[in-house]
């Protein structure tokens, strides 16, 4: 008797033991899934600088940052991508001309004067529009932007770095809407019905209140719509026409840094200079991109802790 | 004429709110003509033949059944990947991670994950995945490449979805003599599901319709057979409709927008469908 259930105790230890240790392996698997994040960006950048190493090497980042043309399949090639980062910038700017003040206008609206239930539509309609994939709103901008851009300013092409900022102001819609809101919205009623209480209107509130105390968190997402458009592919290749030369108005074509990876990487011989400088670019945009996204989030996060949410 | 201040303040109450609302009703117009626009293009294309038949004429003619199935096959394939790493990250994330700088510095990495422009994703595949580990251009590339981009999607939504079960329910089944890792797996992983299950949703169809990530991982011009096995090139539907528009001449309009109208349908049916669900699992939930 005593025996028997000294064994039983036995098994039931033994079994305590393997499920201690079947705990154990799972929370390290959890563990390391959890930490999947930072390994992959950190090998992105890995990988980015790894590649980009021989163009650094023969070219020079200066060089490429400086230089004003751009041939790479000449010989020697020529590796000025400045002609690229303008192309890069005039669209974005562009974009935000488009995206900013109405985005901004439409984010305080349903934030702060539209009914409830209107803001349920609204935030479908939002994601929807995020859902478009690029590429469609490439071949919007193929079918209507581009020929209107042609005719409005009597160009011989419509494929300019307007038509193509016109399309990615849209694209960036989304963002700037969905987390302006986010930030208007995480502001405390209690500072509103102060406001009100002292007897100013709505919009008084509004803009005297709301806005300022909301203040990090839209210009957060103003950061992010740059970040969305500076990073944008698709679309601005199928608009802008692609002729990488220093742009001197938004109704010239340009090309744009991420388009002229998409164009060239799938003619260069791996691992040649072209190749590598192709990564620089990449390299180039992952570095500001990664900036513009850290400073947000800092920003962001400080508002969190300041309304507590 | 003078006005008081008070009607002043009326006067620019007024004008502020209709200048507001005329630029909602521009974003969401806009949408709504996107929506309209794209339907109304693309419904002249479509055909029984357009859905189950291969492209002809360099996809002037015939259908784009290798491009519906090409697309399904690398969603299916990032969905394979993702989800488990991304809701193991989550439950991370929310569950187990110490409030600790470390844990910080995770939650930035996925907002900046999230960030990073999708052509970087495609030059980390191909440098890494297509040649680095030599699967060269396939759909195993190509998935894990667009695994890496829906992983902050899934990410977040898990760990938001997990955040938002109360903590009773884990006190309830800890007190039962429940394990942390039983807790997490068989209370509060289900009750958050509706969460998870749309940000995953939501994830796939972004990588469903994304291009940049698939030009060097894998994507072809066109094929005559289908996918054979994750090593295989693939056609896919927004790469088709890229392709078309820039490299073919005379390209049939109807059939690049019905590839469109396929391709947008597809990924917001989805993601209208797991939105729907989410809320109307919420409003049966108690909490």
């Amino acid at each position: 008797m005593t025996n028997l259930t000294d064994l039983s105790h036995r098994r039931s230890v033994g079994r305590t033991a393997i499920r201690r240790a079947a705990e154990a392996v799972a929370t390290a698997i959890i563990r390391a899934a959890g930490w999947t994040a930072i390994v992959v960006l950190a090998a992105i950048a890995l990988f980015l600088a790894w590649n980009s190493l021989r163009a650094l090497d023969e070219v020079g980042i200066a060089s490429i940052l400086t230089g004003t043309s751009w041939y790479p399949t000449s010989d020697p090639g020529k590796f000025g991508a400045a002609p690229l980062v303008l192309g890069s910038l005039l669209v974005t700017v562009v974009a935000l001309v488009v995206c900013v003040p109405v985005g901004l206008a439409a984010a305080v609206f349903l934030s702060e004067f539209a009914p409830r239930r209107f803001n349920e539509v609204s935030k479908a309609v939002i994601e929807f529009m995020a859902a478009v994939p690029s590429v469609v709103y490439g071949l919007v901008g193929v079918a209507l932007v581009v020929p209107s851009v042609k005719s409005a300013f009597g160009l011989d092409s419509g494929l300019t770095a307007l038509s193509g900022g016109i399309v990615l102001g849209i694209m960036a819609l989304p963002t700037v809407v969905s987390i302006s809101e986010d930030a208007l919205h995480a502001v405390p009623s209690s500072l509103r019905h102060a406001s009100l209480a002292l007897g100013n209107t709505r919009w008084q509130t509004t803009y005297k209140v709301t806005i300022p105390a909301a203040s990090s968190g839209i210009f957060a997402a103003v950061m992010l719509g740059v970040g969305r458009a500076i990073g944008e592919t698709m679309a601005v290749l199928m608009l802008t026409g692609n002729a990488a030369v220093m742009p001197k108005t938004v109704l010239e074509s340009v090309r744009t840094m991420t388009g002229t990876i998409a164009a060239e990487m799938g003619e260069v011989v791996q691992g040649g200079l072209h190749y590598s400088v192709l990564f620089v670019v990449g390299l180039i945009l992952f570095v500001v991109t990664f900036a513009i996204n850290l400073a947000a989030d800092v920003v962001l996060e400080r508002q969190r802790k300041r309304w507590g949410a | 004429m003078r006005l008081t201040r008070a009607q002043r303040a009326r006067l620019s109450e007024s004008v502020a709110r209709s200048l507001l609302g005329a630029a909602a009703a521009v974003v969401i117009g806009l949408a709504a003509f996107v929506l309209v626009y794209i339907a109304w293009r693309g419904v002249p294309g479509l055909s029984w033949e357009f859905l189950t038949e291969v492209p002809r004429n360099r996809g002037r003619e015939g259908g784009i059944f290798p491009a519906l199935v090409g697309t399904l096959y690398v969603v299916v394939g990032t969905g394979l990947l993702t989800v488990p790493l991304g809701v193991l990250g989550g439950v991370y994330l929310s569950e187990y991670a110490p409030r600790r700088p470390s844990t910080r510095l995770i939650r930035l990495a996925v907002a900046n994950m999230a960030g990073v422009p999708s052509i970087v994703y495609g030059l980390f595949g191909l440098a890494a995945f297509v040649l680095a580990a030599g699967f060269g251009r396939s759909i195993l590339a190509a998935s894990l490449t667009l695994t890496c981009m829906t992983l902050p999607v899934v990410v977040t939504a898990t760990e938001e979805a997990l955040r938002q079960v109360p903590a009773d329910l884990r006190h309830a089944a800890l007190a039962l003599g429940a394990s942390k890792l039983r807790t997490v797996m068989t209370v509060v992983l289900p009750a958050a599901a509706p969460g998870i299950v749309t940000g995953v949703v939501l994830g796939l169809a972004r990588a469903a319709g994304e291009t940049a990530p698939i030009l060097f991982t894998g994507a072809v011009f066109q094929m005559r057979r289908l996918p054979d096995g994750p090593g295989s090139q693939f056609m896919a539907l927004p790469y088709h409709i890229y392709t078309q528009v820039t490299s073919v001449p005379n390209w049939n309009r109807d059939l690049v927008w019905a590839t469109a109208f396929i391709l947008v349908l597809t990924v917001s049916a989805a993601s209208a469908v797991a939105a729907v669900w989410r809320s109307y699992r919420r409003r049966r939930t108690a909490w």
